[in-house]
């Protein structure tokens, strides 16, 4: 919004400039100022601490992906020659290894750095293919109603009849291991949860005054649900898109346990990180333990953020 | 029955039933008729469940297709609107008829701002381009009222009051120059001062640009300082019909006597009791078997146990239409005094 100074807008039956019109024109401003829906809500988050918490450790997650070859100093998934690996032992923290080795050689802060950039990739792909697939099959059948809406709806509640993770696990094992193909499995597991979403929230929309109101002036039918039911409607599976992000990186995780992950064995994972530390649980635990609290602190922290993002938006919090 | 000659908009017989699968199916608009001459302002006057609005619901099919069964006519310069394909009623919406609701908190889209909610009217049924319907969306804030239009035009509708959003909600519904406007009861929601405001404003408008309006209202208030002619609903059917002068001079039907009764009067001596209708509006019976009214009329009996009254053309006071066996005795007209 454009600033106009207070002498032209000011209320002129107060004397125009005046030093009382200028202190009423502020408040009035004030009171005005960053209440729309998304603008209020970011103002709420702000107040909120575990918002905080949540943003902080996603913004660390973030740097950690991006920056990773700055701060690992060593290339992912390369062992270190002459390591000193026995099989009851893998070297503790040295200065050149501040987490020391894990059971292949190579160094344990570089994997997990970039097993961070790994989730981060994954993780957002995903969600991003389920977002998008979820919202069109979603804002067909709230959209347009009728069979549209029975036909998208039932084959959503197959989809949705299948627990995710196996679904993943077979959309997997049928496009064979690639990244490419866990993306696509966790994306696809993800569809019908966004597809729900927006169908009932465009429902719910639907019986507005406002929408009568559109249909009124002789909107169409499109334009309506597009311009105006849509933008709506879409709070809560911007919130669900967070909150799945956390479980994402833990389904990328679990994938590359399963072994349906990457086979490359220079990209590093967390998951297939604790499936390498697994024969050494008892002798070095943490080489299960720092993977398992990246996911872990990770998934945390995109819930936090996603479950305070839903208060901020949801209209009974609101003032 | 008085001639329709030259009427822009005119209800015969309009029926609307609602049922679905496996539900009793519900009359809510029972043979209603009226009709709308170019500049006239027509009152639907009727208490809630009256079916005042699902008449102007049908009147701009805007009901829902399922579920909802219209019956009857209902003629805009002489063409049928009922059965016609939904895209040409959409076309005429808007452009012909508009509509502005009760609720101006909730009528407008609240994240999209002021100025596309103007707009799209324009760009919908002119050729406008997107800065010529900029142009106007600020003139026509600026011609119900709204200060500073320009700012306004970015503005979200929580950052407009009431009475500033149903002037919004006004200056959408008349961007295109209809020429029948129905408003359905757009004072309810607002404060007193600002509710004359906009009747104000309305009566302006409406005079300037010719527009024909279709005031929906229980407000009888409303009636006598805007509406030219008045018909009483009473549970789907119209029970009374008069010019506004005659509504308030001589009501004829016991249930517009009563409406008019339960006004308090500033010139009432002080103390003097309200006199509310006795019963609710869901004590009734069919029209099919008496008056929908007698349960609660203090003048029923045994006569008004009659099927389907007709609307009639009164004895005493000619122009004057009303379903009533026991109308309430007026004087009877005079030749002076014949209303105009």
């Amino acid at each position: 919004m454009t600033t106009i100074p207070p002498a032209q807008s000011g209320p002129s039956e107060l004397g125009g400039g005046g030093a009382l019109a200028a202190v009423l024109d502020r408040v009035e401003r004030d009171e005005e100022r960053g209440v729309s829906l998304w603008r209020g809500a970011f103002r709420r988050l702000r107040r909120n601490p575990s918002a905080i918490i949540g943003a902080a450790i996603m913004l660390a997650f973030v740097l950690v992906a991006v920056l990773a070859p700055l701060i690992a100093g060593y290339e992912p998934g390369r062992p270190i020659p002459s390591s000193g690996i026995t099989p009851s032992s893998v070297p503790g923290p040295s200065p050149e290894h501040p987490w020391g080795l894990d059971s292949t050689g190579a160094d344990l802060l570089t994997q997990i750095v970039f097993g961070a950039r790994q989730s981060l990739v994954i993780g957002v792909i995903s969600t991003a293919i389920g977002f998008v697939a979820g919202a069109a099959l979603g804002l067909l059948a709230g959209g347009i109603g009728g069979t549209v809406d029975m036909l998208v709806m039932r084959v959503v509640d197959i989809m949705l009849s299948i627990p995710s993770l196996l679904l993943a696990v077979s959309v997997a094992a049928v496009l064979g291991q690639s990244r490419t193909s866990v993306m696509i499995a966790i994306g696809v597991a993800q569809v019908p949860i966004f597809a729900r979403l927006l169908r009932g929230s465009l429902l719910q929309q639907r019986a507005a005054d406002y929408v009568l109101a559109s249909f009124s002036i002789g909107l169409r039918r499109r334009t309506v649900v597009m311009s105006h039911m849509l933008p709506n409607a879409l709070g809560p599976i911007i919130v669900q898109a967070t909150l799945t992000l956390a479980t994402a990186i833990i389904e990328v995780a679990a994938l590359s346990y399963l072994g349906l992950g990457d086979p490359n064995p220079s990209v590093a994972e967390w998951g297939r990180m604790l499936v390498k530390a697994q024969p050494r649980l008892d002798s070095d635990p943490h080489l299960a333990l720092l993977p398992g609290t990246a996911i872990a602190v990770t998934a945390f922290g995109f819930t936090l953020f996603g479950e305070a993002l839903r208060e901020a938006l949801d209209p009974k919090f609101r003032r | 029955m008085p001639s329709h000659d030259g009427a822009l908009l005119e209800v015969r017989d309009l029926t609307v039933t609602f049922g679905g699968r496996g539900r009793r199916p519900f009359r809510a608009v029972d043979g209603v008729s009226f009709s709308v001459r170019p500049g006239e302002v027509v009152g639907l006057v009727g208490e809630s469940g009256s079916g005042k609005s699902v008449t102007s619901l049908a009147v701009m099919g805007l009901l829902p297709r399922r579920g909802v069964e219209v019956g009857g006519s209902v003629r805009f310069e002489g063409r049928e609107l009922l059965g016609l394909p939904p895209a040409a009623l959409a076309d005429m919406r808007g452009r012909d008829m508009a509509m502005v609701f009760q609720d101006p908190m909730t009528s407008l889209n609240p994240v999209v701002p002021i100025g596309t909610q103007v707009t799209e009217v324009l760009l919908r049924h002119t050729d406008a381009g997107r800065s010529q319907a900029r142009d106007e969306a600020e003139q026509l804030l600026r011609r119900v009222g709204i200060p500073d239009p320009a700012r306004r035009l970015s503005e979200y509708p929580h950052q407009l009051s009431g009475g500033m959003r149903q002037r919004a909600l006004i200056a959408i519904a008349l961007a295109c120059r209809p020429r029948l406007l129905i408003a359905d009861e757009p004072t309810t929601a607002l404060d007193v001062t600002i509710q004359a405001q906009v009747l104000e404003l309305l009566r302006q408008l409406v005079t300037e640009t010719g527009t024909a309006m279709i005031m929906i209202t229980h407000d009888l208030g409303v009636v006598a300082g805007l509406c030219d002619k008045v018909n009483v609903m009473y549970a789907g059917r119209v029970v009374e019909s008069a010019d506004r002068q005659e509504i308030f001079a001589a009501p004829r039907h016991r249930y517009t006597e009563g409406l008019l009764a339960s006004i308090p009067r500033l010139d009432a001596p002080r103390g003097e009791p309200l006199r509310p209708i006795p019963g609710s509006p869901s004590d009734t019976v069919p029209w099919s078997q008496a008056c929908a009214f007698a349960p609660r009329c203090p003048s029923a009996d045994d006569e008004c146990a009659r099927p389907d009254l007709p609307l009639d053309t009164d004895v005493v006071r000619p122009g004057h239409l009303a379903r009533c066996v026991h109308p309430v005795p007026v004087p009877s007209l005079t030749a002076s005094e014949e209303p105009s």
